[in-house]
């Protein structure tokens, strides 16, 4: 069985908008730490710098996953690796 | 570009790292890249840097100019951003952690300098996050005895039952990926997205795109390098412990 190069270009790019639903995870992720740090920040605004440090350092660990999807994503539009 | 991304000026669209110059290293061909060039500019621009500093540093006066101040000022920076994270470890690992740390941001923000960023190439990332997983490594067995290292090795079970042993290898090979990985990613996708606007807006890009360089480059490049850091600094120290060698 052998396609046209269309037929997997086009492929490829749904495949590339399925893999950056990946980006749902992160974003509810990154949104509950930074409603947390805000709850931190107004129980004790004297701590905000560390809040906001940890915070940010939480929030670009938990993206790695979506920057997978990105990733997945990039390599289906940009390398084409399904074609022949 | 080829086909197939977009309609319009699609064929603009240009974030790739392409060859220069290629030469044969025993019969297989090799690229000198893009991403060597720039990091050869970043290379450049830190020695340049450093050798201001160590001049200024070693005429230094008690009253600081303001070259010194701002030398004076990124090292404190820095040692205290070590010292924060890794306790009475810290003095020797400031060179190193200082050393990634200048060399990743200043990497990260040379999208600003209109190179392709060093750190958007897996071949740039990849070794720097070896060298951490090296650093973890060496001082685990530096600090630990080997029967304590075997424990860990099979540890939700007793140490005579080494079943879970496979997982936690795995588990230790995945931090130098996904630290790399993350840095990659995170670089890139900033890259790509600055080229895909560039590309297929055309001239209506002029000027307001500075807005999103200010977050792409500058607020996600020095993230993620501090990031990069403290993770490195974090494993490190925790096989460290307390710091009695075995």
């Amino acid at each position: 069985m052998d396609f046209n190069e269309n037929f997997i270009l086009g492929c490829s790019a749904i495949g590339a908008g399925l893999a950056v639903i990946a980006g749902i995870g992160p974003g509810v992720g990154q949104g509950i730490a930074a409603g947390h740090a805000a709850a931190a920040v107004g129980r004790n605004p004297g701590a905000q710098p560390k809040v906001m440090q940890t915070m940010l350092l939480g929030q670009a660990v938990a993206e790695t996953t979506g920057l997978y999807g990105l990733l997945v994503a990039i390599l289906l539009m940009f390398v084409k690796p399904l074609l022949p | 570009m080829g086909h197939g991304i977009l309609l319009s000026g699609g064929s603009e669209v240009d974030f790739m790292i392409h060859g220069v110059f290629e030469y044969s290293f025993f019969g297989h061909p090799v690229w000198i890249t893009t991403s060597h060039v720039c990091i050869f500019i970043v290379m450049l621009l830190l020695t340049v840097f450093a050798v201001a500093a160590g001049r200024c540093m070693a005429k230094a006066s008690e009253v600081p100019g303001s070259f010194q101040n701002v030398v004076e000022m990124i090292v404190e920076m820095l040692d205290n951003m070590v010292n924060g994270s890794m306790g009475q470890a810290a003095p020797r690992f400031y060179n190193y952690i200082g050393t990634i740390f200048i060399f990743i941001l200043v990497s990260n923000i040379s999208g600003l300098l209109g190179l392709r960023p060093p750190t958007a190439d897996y071949g740039v990332t990849l070794p720097l996050a070896v060298l951490t997983f090296s650093m973890i490594h060496f001082n685990k067995w530096k600090y630990q005895k080997p029967m304590t290292i075997w424990t860990d090795l099979c540890s939700p079970l007793p140490p005579w039952l080494p079943i879970w042993m496979p997982i936690n290898i795995v588990s230790a090979v995945a931090v130098p990926i996904s630290l790399s990985l993350r840095l990659f990613a995170n670089v890139l996708s900033g890259t790509a997205m600055m080229a895909l606007l560039y590309g297929l807006l055309g001239w209506f890009a002029t000027a307001w795109p500075a807005a999103l360089h200010v977050y792409f480059d500058l607020f996600s490049g020095a993230i993620q390098t501090y990031v990069f850091c403290m993770l490195t600094m974090t494993y490190i120290s925790n096989e460290i412990g307390d710091g009695t060698r075995r």
